[in-house]
């Protein structure tokens, strides 16, 4: 993976010294909190409902056993000991104070870690497929791509103060493990017909009170001038998009209003007068990333046996490992929702454990994902066995990756002060609810999103089941949605009517699991269903 | 009645004007009547609370109990983490929020 050069930590380790300076300003009263809270926000650092947030930027979700174990040490020694993982492949602190934040930024950045540009109108983390390097259905590796944008965007002068944040997703495969068409601009690496690397875009997807999935573009554009088309969407972005309402100031509503065609053809203009002006990356620097990103020294004998003699853990591998693109290998997710557990939340201990774990048995490498899980990239079949035991004893073995308890949640109104509606106890008892492995199994795959309010971080619009919190009157009341996907096949859910109470939400949702397993015809998922047979009969079935 | 809360600005923990100084306990909050807004600009100023805002809130055997779910969300504590709250050693404290 990438290792800071001398200017990446210089630029992290100015910044702390920088924040440290302001925060002091702060706390003698030389700034105002009108004035320092653009600054809190650059480094991160939000004031929530019950304390200040840090939320801490890792790149395309990918990170190392030595990071790893200092998110849990910031954890323990400024945190309340758990961390929470985010559907932007980030984490998350929920307990931090302003007067050890700047030391806790300075522990991050011995580490080359930091939590810049994770707030604010500009560039945010650039996430990518958690599978990246790994997987069999990718064409490259996206991650050398991933990190020259996040270079490029990292203090870029011009997109520092854009009209709204901004958020990119890069993948690889056919295969969207990253919700790429609801990013502000979704890069997919292909092949053109000469086979040469290059990028298709999508501009203009996002979720929050208007989702959006992104149109593409460009169906290619040269690798070597993927930066300099990135700037051209960004350009004119920059210069059109809303400033006068923070509601229709996210790019999706500009390529809206604009329309595909006339964007495009702006962009195009802009990318013309960008490839004169020279500013693509020097071919040398890319080359110099990709190198951070060569494959691991596998073990070429290693076999693809497997003793599935124990149940349990045969059922984990078949449903939390995916294949592999090196024989013997596999890859192995751990997912963060236990029976009745808050999703994506993980102990220092926790966090700890899979630092030891990815460095015995994965290369040194881990991925979060943005379904709030963590990845173990590169693991030798015949370790995954050890490594399973190993997690089950600390209760990171939950064999759901992808059925209906490895739902995504937003910290909803137990945390977050914009939040109408708790998201966590929902998903909770939904847990619990369909607590049974076998049940779970038998419905498939089901992806289930909720959020605590309509800017949408638990990608409700993106859920074949969605909850959406809403309040009515001072009280909680929850939307069900259905039909949505983030993946290759995106959509974007539909209410399927009045609300309901946490209780009749999760009524609701076993009425149209029946109904689906009632009416599903071979091999069909939930989603399958659903867009087959249509709302209205899913809306008899709830409503009557 | 109206009650003064806001975060303290080191610490950022929810706090509640008691007419003198700030509390960590809602039970200690007390009603401002029409002084909020005085109130809460000569504090803000003086640097111990960030934030601060007005809410209403109804008078119980119990102490002040904010009018808005949110607000009581903040005064209690994470209702998924009742060992993170203010009332650790009672299970059954979220109940209050809703």
């Amino acid at each position: 993976m990438y290792q800071y050069d001398q200017y990446d930590q210089q630029m992290v380790d100015t910044r702390v010294e920088e924040f440290r300076d302001q925060v002091k300003r702060r706390l003698a009263g030389d700034l105002t909190e009108d004035q320092f809270k653009p600054l809190r926000l650059m480094n991160g650092l939000y004031l929530q409902l019950h304390a200040y947030m840090l939320r801490v930027a890792i790149p395309y979700g990918t990170l190392n056993g030595k990071q790893m174990r200092m998110l849990g040490h910031i954890a323990r020694k400024y945190d309340r000991d758990y961390g929470h993982f985010t559907t932007r492949q980030n984490i998350q602190y929920n307990w931090i104070k302003l007067e050890e934040a700047p030391d806790l930024l300075a522990d991050l950045a011995s580490v080359e870690m930091h939590a810049i540009q994770t707030s604010g109108n500009c560039i945010r983390n650039i996430s990518s497929d958690q599978f990246a390097g790994a997987t069999a259905d990718e064409i490259a590796d996206p991650r050398p791509w991933a990190e020259l944008l996040r270079q490029w965007s990292s203090f870029h002068p011009e997109f520092s103060y854009l009209p709204r944040k901004f958020k990119f997703a890069v993948i690889a495969s056919d295969t969207d493990r990253a919700a790429m068409r609801l990013h502000d601009i979704g890069i997919q690496l292909v092949h053109n017909e000469a086979g040469e690397l290059g990028a298709k875009f999508f501009v203009g997807g996002g979720m929050g009170r208007t989702p959006m999935i992104a149109p593409e573009i460009r169906g290619f554009v040269p690798a070597d001038e993927l930066i300099s088309y990135a700037e051209a969407c960004l350009r004119v972005y920059n210069r059109y998009g809303r400033r006068d309402n923070k509601y229709k100031a996210r790019i999706k509503i500009l390529v809206h209003e604009l329309g595909k065609e006339e964007y495009t053809r702006q962009v195009e203009e802009e990318f013309a007068h960008m490839k004169e002006l020279g500013l693509n990356p020097p071919v040398e620097e890319l080359a110099r990333i990709t190198e951070f990103f060569a494959d691991p020294a596998y073990n070429k004998q290693a076999s693809d046996g497997l003793d599935l003699s124990d149940p349990d853990f045969a059922l984990w591998v078949d449903q939390n490992t995916a294949a592999h693109k090196q024989s013997g290998y596999a890859i192995a997710t751990i997912s963060l929702k236990p029976r009745g557990g808050i999703p994506g939340d993980a102990s220092s201990a926790q966090i700890d454990l899979m630092a030891d774990l990815a460095e015995q048995y994965s290369f040194d490498e881990l991925r979060v994902t943005h379904s709030q899980n963590i990845v173990l990239p590169y693991v030798k079949k015949s370790d995954l066995y050890a490594l399973w035991q190993k997690l089950d004893e600390a209760g990171l073995a939950p064999a759901n990756l992808d059925l209906i308890t490895d739902s995504i949640a937003c910290p909803g109104l137990d945390y977050c002060s914009l939040a109408n509606a708790r998201s966590i106890p929902l998903a909770q008892k939904i847990s619990e609810r369909f607590a049974d492995l076998g049940r779970q199994r038998e419905l498939g795959e089901l992806k289930l999103k909720i959020s605590g309010c309509i800017n949408a971080c638990g990608h409700h619009h993106a859920g074949h089941i969605g909850i959406l919190g809403v309040d009515r009157k001072g009280t909680e009341n929850h939307q069900l949605l259905l039909g949505g996907s983030g993946a290759e096949d995106a959509s974007l859910a539909k209410i399927t009517g009045p609300g309901f109470t946490e209780d009749g939400v999760i009524d609701a949702i076993e009425t149209v699991t029946d109904l689906y397993l009632e009416q599903r015809e071979d091999g069909e998922r939930f989603i399958d269903t659903y867009r087959r047979v249509g709302m209205e009969k899913f809306k008899e079935a709830i409503y009557g | 009645m109206n009650i003064i809360t806001g975060n303290d600005l080191k610490t950022g923990d929810v706090i509640w004007w008691t007419g003198l100084d700030w509390s960590r306990f809602v039970k200690d909050a007390t009603d401002v009547g029409d002084q909020g807004e005085a109130i809460l600009h000569r504090e803000e100023a003086a640097r111990r609370v960030n934030a601060p805002y007005i809410i209403a809130a109804e008078q119980t055997d119990d102490g002040p109990r904010p009018g808005h779910i949110k607000d009581r969300v903040r005064a209690l504590g994470p209702t998924v983490r009742p060992d993170l709250t203010l009332k650790p050693a009672d299970p059954d404290a979220g109940e209050w929020v809703i």
